[in-house]
């Protein structure tokens, strides 16, 4: 039964009416359990998916398409089919590397309901002829590491994992690893050079996918957390079933993390393409309205990388097509909610200063150009902005992420909407990333920005030097 | 048929709204470049892979799905592709770029080395912003740290390209220099407490677009508009690699490689880099000396006395009782002059460039020849039986490694101990010192089916390792060891020669020691890969004369002259002493002969303790001439200052000393000495000054054997082991106790002392401890010197390095015997 409010050990989700493909197992105290888990139907999607031949399975998940979790919203059959035939090993790598600002969906499964995700895994590794599987999981996750091993280590003792599983002729290995705190290994090539052993730092592109050339040179297939833990669910339903919630180009649920200025912030499981941001905001199963007395200012619909919305895009349903003609993205599916309250130039440097410390360093503009917008703005902050730094702000943008950059419609300006996604002279797009917050809150709150310039026309060089070692 | 078609098909691609032909897989940067458009670049470097990381080379591509700012460096050529690097949005992207680079960079250009050949300087005055809208302060960092004993580091300077750390990484396998923190405070850096300790470090200063990396020996010496430069090849070792010597008022201040295809790609060692350090030494030879008799010490003298004395030494002596040990120093033009006063005017033969530490000459000389490109051949096999070429040849260690990892070529090592190569190598078989011959057979005989134990190599190894040759064969072919007679090499060398397609390339070190060989500085030998007993009559019509047999090697000089039947000895560049695999017979050699004349350029241990004259030579870079790499290829030695004090060239003193005994050797140039080789050697027929001038950077490669027949004799194998004792392996490392090095203030701490390396198997058989001193004994004597465990030096055997600053394995070694068999002893 729901109990339509924040389960207390499940720390942020909320359990609403809604559908419930990845997030049943939630409000049972004891989820992260073996008896739990074999006690509501667990290991029976792996039973299913083991009784069919691999590319039914595979053609199950490509029927349903499922779209990846991780932020590009890209169809995991399609991808899977990828893998050039006949190179082996292939591995399949699970993106457990969250870390785009504002999301806290994948901590949950992992730290609630972590056989579900080793469960899709397998099913994953049979559908594909994979015997190894990586488990990457953030470094600073202590408990969801500590409750996948514990897992790794029943599921491994009950015959689930490993040599013959389940009596057949399927073998799998899985291997638990973290991260060492870096953003940028959300990334899938960044996070395969970590899990090599090397600096996290994304690869070049082309091969586009590394599913022609990933882990050790060999085909990956590099799937999110919340990716893989539709797949139980899916091979007990089917594609028919799955394909019944959610709109037609996005079916399904997905989990969005909601966060700021709303009453009931928190993790839920939403219906793709038909919940609108609207519902989820004012929605009395879902966040129940902005805070008492106050207004929405605007939004960021898809984790910090995500150009902002505003009042007027809130009846955009959550669906990754509508939102990038609208000029953004669902990304991650964290949403951050902003009243009147906030200082727009405050909030973009918050979000600058993140991907400022995060450029993994590799590429000049990302590096230079990131640090560069954050001491602007930190200038403009202390009352030290030139009138001449907000047109160059946006250069620096510009000389980032070269082009229109993707921005919400503004009717009040009569300004078109830019669809996503970015141009970039990067190699990831970690640097346009950085863009984002500047390119929305210049356009829409240029005035905010004005009220903060200095009169003057010069000012001194910053009095306080930024000493690199002492900054580190 | 198609082979044929694929080399000629090329796609078409339209740069600036020209259309251009390049070939399939050609980066787009680099076919812009071949068609005359430059595109600018930071991290970009022609010899390593691409990274994409400066985005300065970032232009506007379209191939078919609308144009797009692509990183030209990373994107290969595709036919139709249409490129425009000139367009507003290319233009603002690298406008953008170079203003990102310099917001942190420090703009110190008048106090920074590089200011004046700084491509971040260049680039930013040809593709750059006017001026920075960066007023925040910028990043500080510690300046410079030194990360080695050469090698300063510049982090404020540094715009991050990749290419010191991929170079380190990549090229040399020297990961000692790494990123290391995040965002804008990424710097490159090394790990606490280990120094950037690489024996190929200045080609990270070399390849640095900026002044964050200098080189200890040139910083702040010189501006480079004051700098003239000559091409010209690297002296240290036989390698020959490409360089550009730069002067600034007559003083030599800097080296840098040249990127030739044949050689060194453009890298160079520290060795060959800072070398030039010596040649400024204040130690030099400026004037010739004479040991007085009151104290016996050397004295300056003048040309005059001095060469009235050595011909005075010379004149009423029996041919032979002369002898001349060296010459490997010299240049070719040098060592055909020092040929034909030895063998044509003073009519001996006792002459030999090499100083019983490397190989016969007709193994150098008659076995099928091969080029470093021939050895690196994608898919070929390299069969490594010679010494560490990391130690002893960095610059074909670089090409060989590359060939490994890169080209899938495969190295079999048959080496002593494991070398440099290992890590890379498909197997490494270390055999027993001295039956480096029988593993060799043993690994032929595999390849055709049998495969039995030898060497203390087990069958299967062997097996192994005769199983993974395929395509053509190279043998790296030189002496890796000291302590064991080069016999067991030859054996080696007539066994693999029994290899299908096998060809040799010769690992011998010694700096120009392939063109002593091929001037004729050897016993029984005459220019032109020929012999006394083959060219005899041809060249005493040109001469006048030659020898009529064979003369002594340089054993046989030392021998000899020991025994008194040495009047004079002449030391051309040579030390004995220290080089000679014998300590007490080269001791006794040097004491015996009544006359001992050096021409040399600094003081050396044999110089010092015997010479009786001292005529001082001009050293490299100071003379005019060619010089042979151990492939056979000439490449040019440019004068580029005038020689130290009254130093003369070594061709110009040979000549005089042929005039004093009034015979005249007809040259007065080195052309004219080359001239004359290249019309008596059939070898050297293509050796023209026209085919010089025309190939500056490659050189002229003179192929064939001449008249010399491959070896085919084999020697005995070594004694059996009394079971009681270790053998003694003696390698060269690329910083020893050699003199240049101890005169080059920059590198001369480099020299590691004296240490012993057991594998830990034999610890507990001997009751030692790994760090204990221990007392190494031989036959031939005893030193004292620390142990420790190394598991790439096999069972049984011992290795030190065979010229270290404290102690020299040569006290150790009997140049008479085989093998060289110790005692350890607890101290």
């Amino acid at each position: 039964m729901p109990t339509h409010d924040y389960i207390p050990h499940a720390a942020g989700y909320v359990d609403n009416d809604g559908p419930k493909i990845v997030t049943s197992r939630f409000p049972y105290e004891d989820s992260y359990t073996l008896e739990r888990f074999e006690a509501t139907g667990g290991y029976e999607g792996l039973r299913t998916a083991l009784s069919r031949r691999p590319a039914d399975v595979h053609s199950e998940v490509r029927d349903a398409t499922v779209l990846g979790r991780g932020g590009a919203g890209f169809p995991a059959g399609v991808k899977w089919g990828f893998m050039p035939p006949g190179k082996y090993p292939y591995y399949l790598v699970v993106n457990g590397d969250e870390s785009e600002p504002g999301t806290y969906k994948d901590r949950l499964l992992m730290e609630r309901d972590p056989h579900q995700l080793i469960e899709g895994c397998l099913i994953t590794c049979y559908a594909l002829g994979l015997a190894q599987c990586f488990l990457y999981v953030r470094g600073e996750m202590a408990l969801a590491q500590e409750r996948i091993a514990q897992a790794l280590n029943d599921a491994y003792a009950k015959g689930y994992v490993g040599e013959n599983i389940l009596g057949t002729d399927f073998s799998v290995d899985i291997t638990l690893t973290w991260g060492a705190g870096a953003y940028i290994v959300g990334e899938e090539t960044a996070l395969i050079e970590s899990l090599e052993g090397n600096r996290g730092m994304p690869r070049l592109k082309p091969p586009y996918f590394p599913a022609a050339i990933g882990l050790y040179g060999q085909p990956t297939i590099v799937n999110n957390v919340e990716t893989l833990a539709n797949m139980p669910w899916l091979m007990q339903n089917g594609a028919d079933q799955y394909k019944t919630y959610g709109s037609e180009s996005s079916p399904g649920t997905r989990m969005v993390a909601v966060s700021g200025h709303v009453k009931r912030p928190g993790v839920y499981e939403i219906e793709q393409g038909v919940t609108t941001f609207r519902d989820l905001f004012y929605g009395d199963n879902f966040c129940q309205g902005i805070r008492d007395g106050h207004e929405l200012k605007m939004f960021v619909p898809g984790g910090g990388s995500a150009p902002w919305f505003f009042p007027e895009q809130v009846d955009l349903p959550l669906e990754a097509r509508p939102v990038g003609a609208a000029g953004s993205m669902l990304g991650s599916g964290a949403i951050m909610v902003m009243d009147e309250t906030t200082d727009a130039v405050k909030a973009a440097l918050r979000l600058v200063r993140f991907y400022a410390r995060e450029s993994c360093g590799k590429c000049t503009p990302c590096r230079e150009g990131t640090t560069w917008e954050e001491r602007v703005l930190q200038r403009i902050l202390d009352g030290e902005g030139r009138p001449s730094d907000i047109d160059m702000l946006l250069d620096i943008a510009d000389n980032i992420s070269p082009g229109p950059y993707p921005v919400a419609a503004d009717p009040s300006q009569g300004l078109e909407a830019v669809p996503f996604p970015p141009k970039q002279t990067t190699i990831c797009p970690l640097g346009p990333s950085s863009v984002a917050p500047i390119t929305s809150t210049i356009r829409r709150f240029r005035h905010e920005y004005d009220a903060k310039i200095t009169k003057r026309d010069t000012i001194p060089v910053s009095a306080a030097p930024m000493s690199a070692e002492a900054a580190s | 048929m198609t082979d044929t078609q694929d080399a000629v098909s090329t796609v078409s691609v339209t740069v600036n709204g020209e259309e251009i032909q390049a070939r399939p897989g050609d980066l787009l940067i680099d076919a812009c470049e071949n068609a005359g458009t430059y595109i600018p670049r930071f991290c970009y470097h022609p010899r390593m892979t691409p990274v994409g990381m400066c985005r300065m080379c970032l232009v506007e591509v379209d191939t078919g799905r609308g144009p797009a700012l692509q990183p030209s460096c990373m994107l290969p050529v595709s036919d139709g592709m249409t490129v425009d690097t000139e367009s507003e949005l290319t233009k603002k992207a690298q406008d953008g770029v170079l203003e990102f680079l310099l917001a942190n960079h420090p703009l110190d250009c008048p106090v920074c080395d590089k200011g004046g050949e700084c491509p971040l300087q260049d680039q930013t005055m040809a593709f750059g912003p006017g001026e920075s809208r960066f007023i925040e302060e910028k990043r500080h960092y510690e300046k410079p740290i030194a990360i080695s004993d050469t090698v300063y580091l510049d982090r404020e300077r540094c715009i991050l390209c990749d290419r010191c750390t991929r170079f380190a990484d990549e090229v040399a396998g020297d990961t000692l220099i790494h990123f290391m923190d995040r965002g804008n405070n990424t710097q490159v850096n090394t790990f606490p407490n280990e120094p950037f300790a690489s024996y190929f470090s200045g080609n990270t200063v070399q390849a640095c677009p900026v002044g964050a990396l200098t080189a200890k020996p040139y910083r702040f010496k010189a501006r480079p508009w004051d700098l003239e430069e000559n091409l010209s090849t690297a002296w240290t070792d036989s390698v020959g690699s490409r360089v550009t010597v730069q002067s600034s008022r007559n003083k030599v201040l800097r080296v840098l490689g040249v990127d030739s295809d044949a050689v060194n790609w453009g890298w160079l060692s520290d060795k060959e880099r800072f070398a030039f350090e010596a040649l400024n030494s204040e130690a030099r030879f400026t004037q010739p000396m004479a040991r007085n008799s009151t104290d016996d010490e050397l004295s300056p003298t003048g040309w005059a006395p001095a060469m009235t004395a050595v011909v005075e030494a010379l004149t009423d002596v029996d041919p032979g009782r002369v002898g001349i040990i060296g010459g490997a120093r010299l240049t070719n033009e040098a060592q055909y002059a020092w040929a034909k006063l030895a063998k044509g005017v003073l009519g001996t033969d006792n002459v030999d460039a090499q100083l019983g530490d490397g190989l016969p000459a007709d193994v150098v000389l008659g076995l099928p020849r091969a080029t470093i490109a021939d050895a690196c051949r994608p898919g070929g096999t390299i069969i490594l039986a010679g010494p560490d070429p990391k130690e002893d040849l960095g610059a074909l260690y670089l090409r060989l490694r590359h060939a490994v990892i890169n080209d899938g070529a495969t190295l079999i090592e048959l080496t002593p101990h494991r070398t440099g190569l290992s890590g890379i190598a498909a197997h490494s078989l270390h055999p027993r010192p001295g039956e480096l011959g029988d593993l060799a057979a043993a690994l032929v005989a595999a390849s055709s089916g049998v495969a039995t134990d030898a060497a203390g190599v087990s069958a299967d190894a062997i097996a192994a390792a005769a199983a993974s040759v395929n395509g053509p064969v190279t043998v790296v072919l030189g002496r890796a060891s000291l302590a064991e007679s080069a016999a067991t090499v030859v054996d080696a060398a007539v066994a693999l020669n029994g290899l299908a397609d096998a060809s040799f390339l010769s690992a011998l070190r010694r700096g120009n020691v392939h063109g002593a060989l091929d001037a004729g500085l050897a016993p029984g030998l005459l220019p032109g890969r020929t012999t006394i007993a083959d060219s005899g009559a041809a060249f005493a019509d040109a001469w006048g004369s030659v020898p009529e047999s064979a003369g002594l090697d340089t054993a046989g000089m030392l021998a000899a002259a020991a025994a008194g039947d040495i009047d004079v000895l002449v030391l051309l560049g040579a030390d004995p002493l220290s080089d000679f695999p014998d300590a007490a017979a080269a001791e006794a050699g040097l004491a015996g002969a009544a006359t001992v004349i050096a021409v040399d350029t600094l003081p050396n241990a044999s110089v010092v303790a015997h010479a009786d004259l001292v005529l001082p030579a001009a050293a490299a870079t100071e003379v005019d001439g060619t010089f042979t790499n151990l492939e056979g290829r000439v490449s040019v030695c440019e004068q580029k200052v005038t020689p130290c004090g009254t130093a003369r060239s070594d061709w110009m003193i040979a000549a005089q000393i042929a005039l004093r005994l009034e015979a005249d050797l007809g040259i007065d140039s080195p052309a004219a000495a080359r001239a004359e080789l290249a019309a008596l050697s059939s070898c050297h027929s293509d050796l023209t000054e026209e085919a010089l001038a025309a190939n500056g950077v490659e050189g002229v490669l003179c192929a064939g054997n001449g008249t010399i027949a491959a070896p085919t004799t084999s020697s005995a194998s070594g004694p059996a082991n009394d079971a009681y004792s270790l053998r003694l392996v003696a390698t060269r490392r690329m910083y020893d106790a050699g003199t240049a090095l101890a005169h080059s203030p920059a590198s001369a701490g480099l020299a590691r002392s004296v240490e012993l390396r057991l594998n830990p198997v034999d610890f507990d058989k001997l009751g030692i401890e790994s760090g204990s001193v221990v007392k190494l004994i031989s036959s031939a004597g005893e030193l004292m010197t620390p142990v420790v465990a190394d598991a790439g030096v096999p069972a049984g055997s011992a290795a030190i390095p065979a010229n270290a600053p404290d102690a020299n394995a040569n006290q150790l070694t009997d140049a008479s015997q085989p093998v060289t068999d110790v005692r350890v002893e607890r101290s």
